[in-house]
């Protein structure tokens, strides 16, 4: 699960980070209540920030023609008068696609002046199997390009999870980021702030980019986490009713809410043949086999391994909803699961969805003659397939008739 | 010889009378399988009985491998407690833990992962089929089946498969069975990103037991544990090996199904996987459906 960049900067302060004050919003005006408080505090610049679930926001352009999800204003009108360019409007960047994301909120914070960007993100080394400290003195950039171009430029420090972060492992990071004098012991804070939020709310990634040394109002040097993004680990979702109940359904495709509904893994691509398989590595194999003969899978389907009649009538159902579907492969291989009960449950969801579209089934393992006989003496056009290759042939073959 | 399991391993099974656990211990004891123990806490002193057999439970790992000599285990637990019970089994001083369970978080696998360090407990999973070692009966009864997969695709050789994805594993496991071509044993190390045994793991068993003679490996986006198998299969293997990698149409950023199959950082992608396999003379099989095809012509 992914969390907004205000969400994730709750959870950050939470833990001794410090971010620049700012209010999540919903409407223009209290954008411009907001930024009226900021600027009555004493800040000269304030940011509108659009909160969607996507980078590259501030080169991103609404589908209304306005330039911009990111935009600094000088006064509250200001404010008030972007909010209104954003809110309610389909922003589109180079990681949202061309459909792009509406923006329900924005934050509303201060804009305090940077004097170095920096990068910073705990994540999982999943071969050492222990988290890992990623930082650069390249913040505000693709870190992704960083490391292609200018490896020694990012310091890595793994964490032992039986000691947990230790403080020397802060002094270094630090030293590597040039944050020396009075700056390495607020960084030793940050840095323990930003691995204790991986940590204890069992984040996936958690992103500070960029993290900015500014002129604190003391005029010394201050650190600050200006953007952040926060994946969790769906898993141990169980155990934070606090940022489960941060989940933004509107960020998510509504098929697969759908499908988490019914426990059902589903991901929606952008090819025209559908697949129903058991089992996330088969589904992803079976994906693979389509475009290999040619063909586009339109989504990613596990009903997993003890899936029900219900299960598989829902599936259908949801694989039926994208419009751009020509073609259905049902591709089961039923170690424990019982081929035929697998094949009651395709008649069923056939005739109960009324459909019209070429299905072909692969059915092998326990069970799989009475299976196969379900399946022909239902009356119903379906089309076998022998094997993976034989079942992934025939339906490309009958999507392109 | 095969590896991690023989025949006469005993096995323990740590969630027994869950619905999960107890469908799966039924299955492995029609399998011919020496399933010795049931441990459910509070559940001490009942025994599991099916059909003629009468499996003791015990209240904790350590009693039940003290009283029957188990060394190696299945865990059935549900996520929240799984940690613990695969700690537990590596208390007991069992030499295997199979974990089943999936969905335990990411921290407590982490955690798990170094409280065994040093310790002789090999781990198999989690989220993962588990091990068969096919036996000589029938359908290949008389093995140890420890785990989910169905035991009478198998059939009794000389093939090491080894593989993240347990359909996958299923559907390679009866490639080569309907082809006439047995396996030595064959282990589903699992979906998730942090996991006991690694590919690597597995493939240098295999290459030093005698009964193996060829490998299939299966792999699957996210991670670089197949790219790490390679370049050790290039300077150090032995024996042919074939493979396929599933996930080359999978979108950057999603997860597919499984917990560890993400494409992140530009990393992890199966292109670079299938290059790895074939820099290091792996056979590439081109389809899900060509791997024992593509393994048998190596042979």
């Amino acid at each position: 699960m992914n969390i907004h960049e205000y969400q994730a900067k709750q959870l950050l302060e939470r833990h001794g980070v410090n971010v620049p004050r700012g209010e999540v919003c919903d409407t223009p005006e209290a954008a411009r209540d907001a930024a009226q408080r900021l600027f009555d505090s004493g800040e000269k610049l304030v940011v509108v920030k659009s909160q969607i679930h996507a980078g590259g926001r501030g080169k991103g352009t609404f589908k209304s023609g306005f330039q911009g999800g990111v935009k600094l204003c000088k006064t509250a009108t200001d404010v008030f008068e972007k909010a209104g360019h954003m809110l309610g409007q389909v922003l589109v960047t180079k990681q949202t696609g061309a459909d792009g994301r509406l923006v329900r909120k924005l934050l509303v914070a201060a804009a305090p002046e940077i004097k170095k960007e920096l990068y910073l993100a705990v994540l999982l080394d999943r071969g050492a199997g222990k988290p890992v400290i990623m930082a650069s003195t390249e913040g505000g950039v693709d870190i992704e390009e960083v490391a292609a171009k200018t490896p020694e430029k990012i310091v890595k420090e793994l964490v032992d999870p039986a000691v947990g972060f230790q403080a020397w492992q802060a002094r270094k990071i630090a030293a590597g980021l040039g944050l020396r004098g009075e700056l390495m012991s607020q960084a030793a804070k940050l840095l323990r702030g930003v691995y204790e939020t991986w940590w204890n709310c069992d984040a996936s990634l958690v992103e500070i980019n960029p993290l900015c040394v500014i002129e604190g109002k003391d005029g010394k040097p201050a650190l600050v986490a200006v953007d952040a993004k926060m994946g969790l680990d769906d898993n141990a979702l169980y155990r934070h009713p606090d940022i489960q109940a941060m989940r933004d359904l509107g960020e998510e495709a509504p098929l697969e809410i759908e499908a988490s509904k019914h426990a059902l893994n589903y991901i929606k691509l952008d090819g025209n043949i559908a697949c129903l398989v058991n089992g996330a590595g088969l589904a992803m194999a079976t994906m693979d086999i389509i475009k290999h003969f040619g063909g586009e899978p339109a989504n990613f389907l596990d009903v997993g391994g003890g899936a029900t009649r219900e299960q598989v009538t829902a599936a259908f159902r949801i694989i039926l909803d994208d419009p751009n579907v020509r073609g259905i492969l049902v591709n089961i291989f039923g170690g424990i699961m019982d081929c035929n009960v697998i094949a009651a449950g395709i008649v069923e969801a056939v005739r109960e969805t009324h459909l019209k579209l070429p299905l072909v089934v692969r059915l092998e393992g326990n069970n799989v003659a009475a299976g196969k006989k379900t399946l022909a003496e239902s009356g119903l056009t379906i089309i076998s397939g022998d094997s993976m290759a034989d079942a992934a042939r025939k339906v490309v073959r009958a999507v392109a008739a | 010889m095969a590896i991690l399991v023989t025949p006469q391993t005993k096995v323990l099974i740590q969630g027994i009378t869950g619905s999960f656990g107890a469908r799966h211990a039924q299955l492995s004891l029609n399998y011919g399988t020496q399933v010795v123990a049931g441990v459910t806490p509070g559940k001490g002193g009942q025994s599991f009985t099916y059909n003629g057999h009468s499996v003791p439970i015990f209240d904790t790992v350590s009693e039940a491998v003290r009283q029957t000599g188990a060394t190696a285990s299945a865990v059935f637990v549900p996520p929240p407690v799984a940690a613990d019970a695969i700690l537990e089994g590596a208390d007991a001083g069992l030499e295997l833990v199979v974990a089943i369970t999936e969905g335990i978080p990411v921290v407590d696998m982490i955690r798990v992962k170094r409280a065994m360090r040093g310790l002789k407990t090999r781990l198999i999973g989690p989220n993962c089929p588990g091990v068969v070692t096919p036996g000589e009966g029938a359908d290949s009864t008389g093995g140890c089946r420890i785990g989910i997969s169905p035991g009478y695709i198998h059939k009794k050789g000389n093939i090491g498969v080894v593989s993240r994805s347990g359909t996958l594993t299923y559907e390679a496991v009866w490639q080569l069975t309907c082809r006439g071509v047995g396996q030595s044993t064959c282990v589903g190390i699992g979906g998730d990103p942090v996991n006991g045994t690694s590919h690597l793991d597995i493939i240098k068993m295999f290459m030093s037991d005698p009964e193996t003679h060829g490998i299939i490996m299966i792999g699957e986006i996210g991670g670089s544990a197949e790219e790490e198998a390679a370049e050790w299969i290039k300077v150090h293997g032995t024996k042919p090996v074939a493979g396929f990698i599933a996930g080359a149409t999978a979108p950057a950023g999603r997860r597919m199904g499984h917990a560890g199959a993400i494409i992140s950082g530009g990393k992890g992608t199966a292109s670079a996987k299938i290059e790895a396999f074939q820099a290091a003379g792996i056979g590439v099989a081109a389809t899900p459906s060509d791997m024992a095809e593509t393994l048998l012509k190596m042979m």
